[in-house]
């Protein structure tokens, strides 16, 4: 730590019941405004296996929250990140950011239409880093996304196993195949028996 | 990938509780179990990158992006400030995104009930990039103080709602900016949920030097946000 020359963080505040016009203007139907991060990621010819996250972000009562704003964040399907400090850098389109509110569908479901990332190093799982605002947060918070189908990964991921072993499943996307495709479903829980682990990153 | 420089971790101090007795919605919505604490990986320290070009001057004048038959109504201001890191670094070409209520305290969000008029000319979202010295700027109306069912006669202060992104994915930042002397903000929960010296963190400052003759008054607000430490973790 540089110690006392560091200036201070400014302070999280909550993202307020009111962000949609702002944030996700597109996807709430608010037409002055262009959303500059779109629900859906990849474009045509981003290499990878297309997947669709699906979730809801339950309150403390079991409740399905209408007003929260959940954004994603990921590698590529070779396990890079388009980003400077990856200096493998990524060769597709794909930028690996998306961001969706929960307001506009019926049962308040967060949806993104992805690809599924790559390992982004030897003995590290894949994973979609996930972040969640809502009204009623004060600072917005942290998980991860693991899949089902990657078991023997799963289990030497250095960051799962930084969990207690018995919290480990609320970070785990379960894979289902529907007609319409591949289908990780990824309920965010925020308080109660099966509280999503949140992390301190 | 043994070359990760973490960022700097999370100063609790500057940050609120997930759970806050003061604001209510909070009791069913923070978690309540300990945060786990993990090692940094790539995926931390890298997140989206946004090509500037895609904020337009336009996103950046909430004066003028709303228009339909005439200006808005309000107090026209000038709203600009540094996005730095904790090192003093600026954090350049990134995405600043903000919303707020017009001048009245009514968003044009189709939830907001509150009983006063919209503006149609005024829109009350924005965005710019950051420039090489991590500078943003917006013109804007100045915001009304607006109800909320918080508690009996709760107000929310005049407040102009911020979202950025820095180095990485751990250093999202979405916050609010208040205004100097505003009486509502000793008692608003939100703003109180991070009391005393952090709290003035977030209250931007009048500033003679932004302010343009004849055409709006100038506030400055500055935002620090996470980023790589300078020096290697020691463990
Ligand atoms: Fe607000």
């Amino acid at each position: 730590m540089a110690g006392n020359n560091m200036l201070k963080q400014t302070p999280s505040q909550t993202v307020g019941p009111y962000f949609a016009y702002g944030l996700t203007p597109t996807q709430y139907g608010y037409s002055q405004l262009d959303s500059l991060v779109a629900p859906a990621t990849p474009e045509e010819d981003t290499p990878g296996e297309r997947i669709t996250v699906i979730g809801q972000v339950l309150d403390g009562a079991g409740k399905p929250v209408d007003d929260a704003m959940i954004e994603i964040w990921q590698a590529d399907a070779e396990g890079r990140y388009a980003h400077p400090s990856d200096p493998r850098g990524s060769n597709s389109p794909f930028q690996g950011f998306g961001r969706c509110g929960t307001g506009p569908d019926p049962m308040n479901r967060f949806r993104f239409d992805t690809i599924k990332p790559g390992a982004v190093e030897d003995g590290h799982a894949p994973h979609i880093a996930v972040l969640v605002f809502m009204r009623g947060m004060l600072l917005h918070a942290y998980t991860r996304l693991y899949f089902s189908d990657e078991r023997d990964a799963n289990a030497k991921d250095p960051v799962l196993s930084a969990v207690p072993a018995d919290r480990r499943d609320t970070l785990i996307a379960q894979r289902e195949e529907t007609p319409s495709g591949t289908v990780y479903r990824f309920d965010i829980r925020m308080q109660g028996d099966k509280e999503t682990v949140f992390f301190d990153v | 990938m043994n070359d990760i420089t973490p960022f700097t971790s999370r100063d609790w101090d500057s940050q609120p509780n997930y759970i806050d007795s003061g604001y209510k919605s909070t009791t069913l919505r923070g978690p309540t179990q300990p945060l786990v604490k993990i090692p940094t990986t790539l995926t931390e320290v890298t997140g989206p990158v946004f090509t500037p070009a895609r904020a337009t001057d336009l996103d950046a004048d909430l004066t003028r992006n709303g228009r339909v038959n005439g200006e808005p109504l309000g107090e026209r201001i000038i709203v600009t400030g540094r996005v730095l890191d904790e090192m003093g670094r600026p954090v350049r070409n990134s995405l600043v995104e903000v919303w707020q209520a017009n001048s009245t305290g009514r968003y044009v969000h189709k939830v907001d009930q509150h009983d006063a008029p919209l503006d149609p000319n005024f829109y009350g979202a924005g965005r710019c990039a950051t420039d090489e010295n991590g500078v943003y700027r917006f013109k804007t109306i100045k915001p009304g103080a607006y109800p909320w069912g918080n508690h009996f006669n709760a107000w929310r202060p005049n407040h102009i709602h911020f979202s950025l992104f820095g180095a990485g994915i751990a250093s999202r930042l979405v916050t609010q900016m208040y205004f100097p002397g505003d009486p509502l903000i000793p008692l608003d929960p939100i703003a109180q949920a991070t009391p005393g010296e952090p709290l003035e963190r977030l209250i931007s400052k009048f500033s003679l030097d932004v302010t343009e003759e004849g055409y709006a008054l100038g506030y400055v607000f500055d935002i620090v946000l996470r980023g790589p430490n300078a020096t290697p973790m020691e463990d």
